[in-house]
């Protein structure tokens, strides 16, 4: 997995409330037994229309966000299916960073195993930052992981918050398993425990 | 004394292998669930890291999203790429030893359906699968939640999940239904009342009379549909209903083991005078028959109320409203009961069990679809799909016009050949509504098994009271 440390980039703005994973990468691109290669799917049916043209009004057809790293979103993002493909669309397509007043909680944390931060912000941040990112390309928003703060293009900051474990493991790339696999004696101990206490599990 | 804990606390704290000092935990899981779509990815991690499954034999795989209803499904699955996963599960299942329900098995289904009647979900215990429909186990008063495929990863290598505790809310559901009232319609009131992300960090535990009433099957329903509510996951305690219809199954413990299951799922209750962060109270009485007029389970309204217009929401809602109507081509201030519809679809793990299809057997019986309207029954398992023919439900089904289908998750999501072409207006038994979800440009209505077979006859959405 990829660190995260801080990223400035181009911020694209979607103000839709509830975007769900089946808008993010639609179930026809889930037949895949790869991670990689779904970038070119992302919001498929909002990007493209039935023939694969461009729908030139989708946010990221626009010339000033086709390099977007950012998404500026409505509430409630990454709600419905636990598919992990949104995030490995996001990431695929160069999304590193989804700012929005709330997410769901299994994207929320899908979005953590892949190097990709998920930025939750007051409404009054979320409205600021979406304004500023229709300025397209002219407006670079940043996020300091490290330091745990948005700036807007103008320099107006906001600070954030994020559960400590999982700044670390995303600031040095760590993988999870690794880390769990060094505590197999805490399991080992709880397996022991279980079969006495629940030994028809 | 210890201080009095909720059902999810007590659940929560015999499963914490190990806690860190900020409250992470290694949360143990006593089953995973596997189907094709979200394990490859993982599998092939565990090869690349030459790892293996820990716990193989409380890992159940069974292929259910893009396998074929059909009855010629088990000569091969015709789509390359649904077959290269339901292939690959094959392999995985095999490679790693863990339990199987292949295509061909007559216990194959939906994994959300499958488990439980196989047995494999328990009170008391901790169940994943990558998908975020697992919160139908928590019926059982299991705790059960969907993970993405690294955490099914996660889970194939340790057996455990990093998790962080969540908040507890209270969803009482009081007094009783009224005829023609499901448990459908419950769990869809209770998202129309907290909106989809209502229970965003909280794990719900669904309570009162009405719910106490429900079958398991019922129970099964609602929970389900915890997750559209934003809950990780729903959970019922269990009672006697519970204890009834877990004896028995395959593997659920027997003899010296099932006594002792038993005296300790008797303790799992939430105690008196414990503390719910949110606590939601809906009337029984009070719930109507429901359907869904959007594109999010939260727009839902009694089947005898009118097509809301953007102007009576606010913030971001607007917009996500004017989107909806146009999508689903409604007027606001049209009747529900007018809106025509094309297809119907019964079945899925929200409403794809013996008492769903009864249910809809009985709207049916002695009646005909409509004409031009196309209707299919997919049981939720093989079983299931024995069952219905043995109790004499298929024939009703077929007589009436329906196609009789074989197990699978088919028109829920719509990745196998069942699916709405562009403008096809289906009333569903199942749990999204959400743009292409049945098919690409296809408009979905929530409803009850009873109410999609009541649209069927009628051929518009309709009240299944008037049916009674
Ligand atoms: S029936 Fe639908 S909701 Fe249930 S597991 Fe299958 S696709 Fe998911």
């Amino acid at each position: 997995m990829d660190k995260f440390t801080t990223l400035t980039g181009i911020a694209a703005p979607m103000p839709l409330v509830n975007i769900d994973t089946d808008m993010i990468i639609p179930k026809l691109f889930l037949k895949t037994i790869k991670r990689s290669g779904l970038g070119k799917n992302l919001f498929d049916e909002m990007r493209f229309d039935r023939d694969g043209n461009e729908n030139p009004d989708f946010v990221l057809n626009q010339p000033a966000y086709r390099n977007a790293e950012i998404i500026v979103a409505g509430d409630n993002f990454g709600c419905g299916s636990s598919r992990e493909h949104a995030p490995w669309a996001l990431l695929d397509f160069g999304i590193r960073c989804v700012i929005s007043t709330s997410f769901a909680d299994i994207f929320f944390n899908n979005c953590f195993k892949n190097g990709i931060l998920p930025v939750v912000l007051p409404a009054e941040a979320v409205n600021y930052l979406m304004d500023d990112a229709t300025n397209g390309a002219n407006a670079r928003i940043t996020v300091d992981l490290e330091s745990q703060v948005v700036t807007a293009s103008d320099g107006k900051t906001f600070p954030f918050e994020v559960d400590a474990f999982k700044k670390h493991c995303l600031m040095n790339g760590l993988d999870d398993i690794g880390l769990s696999l060094e505590k197999v004696s805490a399991i080992d101990a709880y397996e022991e425990r279980a079969k006495l206490q629940y030994p028809w599990v | 004394m210890t201080a009095p804990k909720t059902l999810y606390d007590k659940i929560w704290d015999a499963h914490v292998a190990q806690e860190a000092e900020d409250g992470t935990c290694l949360l143990y899981i006593d089953r995973h669930l596997v189907h094709e779509v979200t394990s490859p990815q993982a599998f092939e991690g565990l090869r690349l890291a030459g790892r293996s499954v820990r716990a193989p034999g409380k890992t159940i795989a069974v292929p259910d999203h893009n396998v074929p209803t059909t009855e010629d499904r088990v000569k091969g699955i015709d789509n390359e790429e649904s077959r290269i996963q339901v292939d690959a599960l094959d392999k995985n299942a095999k490679d790693f030893g863990i339990h199987y329900y292949p295509v061909s098995d007559v216990r194959q289904g939906i994994v959300h359906i499958v488990g439980p009647e196989q047995g494999w979900t328990l009170p008391g215990m901790t169940v994943v699968c990558g998908d975020s429909h697992t919160a139908t186990h928590g019926a059982f008063g299991s705790l059960a939640h969907g993970i993405g495929t690294s955490e099914v990863e996660h889970v194939l290598a340790t057996q455990t999940l990093i998790q962080r505790k969540g908040k507890n809310m209270k969803v009482e559901i009081t007094g009783k239904l009224m005829p023609g009232v499901t448990a459908k319609d419950i769990t869809l009131a209770v998202i129309g009342k907290t909106g989809t992300a209502g229970g965003t960090g909280y794990v719900i535990e669904y309570c009162g009379e009405a719910i106490r009433a429900l079958s398991m099957e019922g129970r099964m329903t609602v929970c389900n549909m915890a997750i559209e509510g934003g809950a990780r996951a729903g959970l019922i305690a269990p009672d006697e209903t519970t204890f009834a219809y877990v004896m028995g199954r395959p593997h659920a413990p027997k003899g010296a083991a099932w006594e002792a299951a038993l005296a300790y799922w008797k303790t799992l209750y939430t105690d008196e005078g414990a503390h719910f962060d949110k606590v939601v109270t809906l009337r029984g009485e009070d719930i109507q028959p429901v359907v869904t007029w959007g594109t999010s389970p939260e727009d839902v309204l009694p089947i005898n109320a009118t097509v809301p217009s953007p102007d009576d929401f606010t913030g971001g809602k607007v917009e996500a409203v004017k989107r909806a109507l146009d999508y689903m081509g409604l007027t606001p201030g049209q009747k529900l009961t007018d809106v025509k519809i094309d297809t119907v679809f019964i079945g899925s793990c929200t409403n794809g069990r013996i008492e769903d299809l009864r249910a809809a057997a009985a709207v049916l019986k002695g009646k005909k679809i409509a004409d031009g309207v196309r209707a299919m029954v997919v049981p939720g398992s093989g079983l299931v799909r024995a069952q219905a023919e043995e109790e004499g439900l298929a024939q009703i089904f077929i007589d009436a016009g329906f196609e009789w289908r074989m197990a699978g998750c088919s028109m829920c999501l719509a990745m196998n050949p069942d699916q709405l072409a562009p403008g096809e207006r289906c009333a569903s038994t199942s749990n999204r509504n959400f743009e292409g979800r049945q098919g690409y440009k296809g408009r979905t209505h929530l409803l009850s098994p009873g109410m999609a077979a009541a649209a069927a006859v009628t051929g518009h959405l309709t009240d299944v009271r008037d049916f009674a």
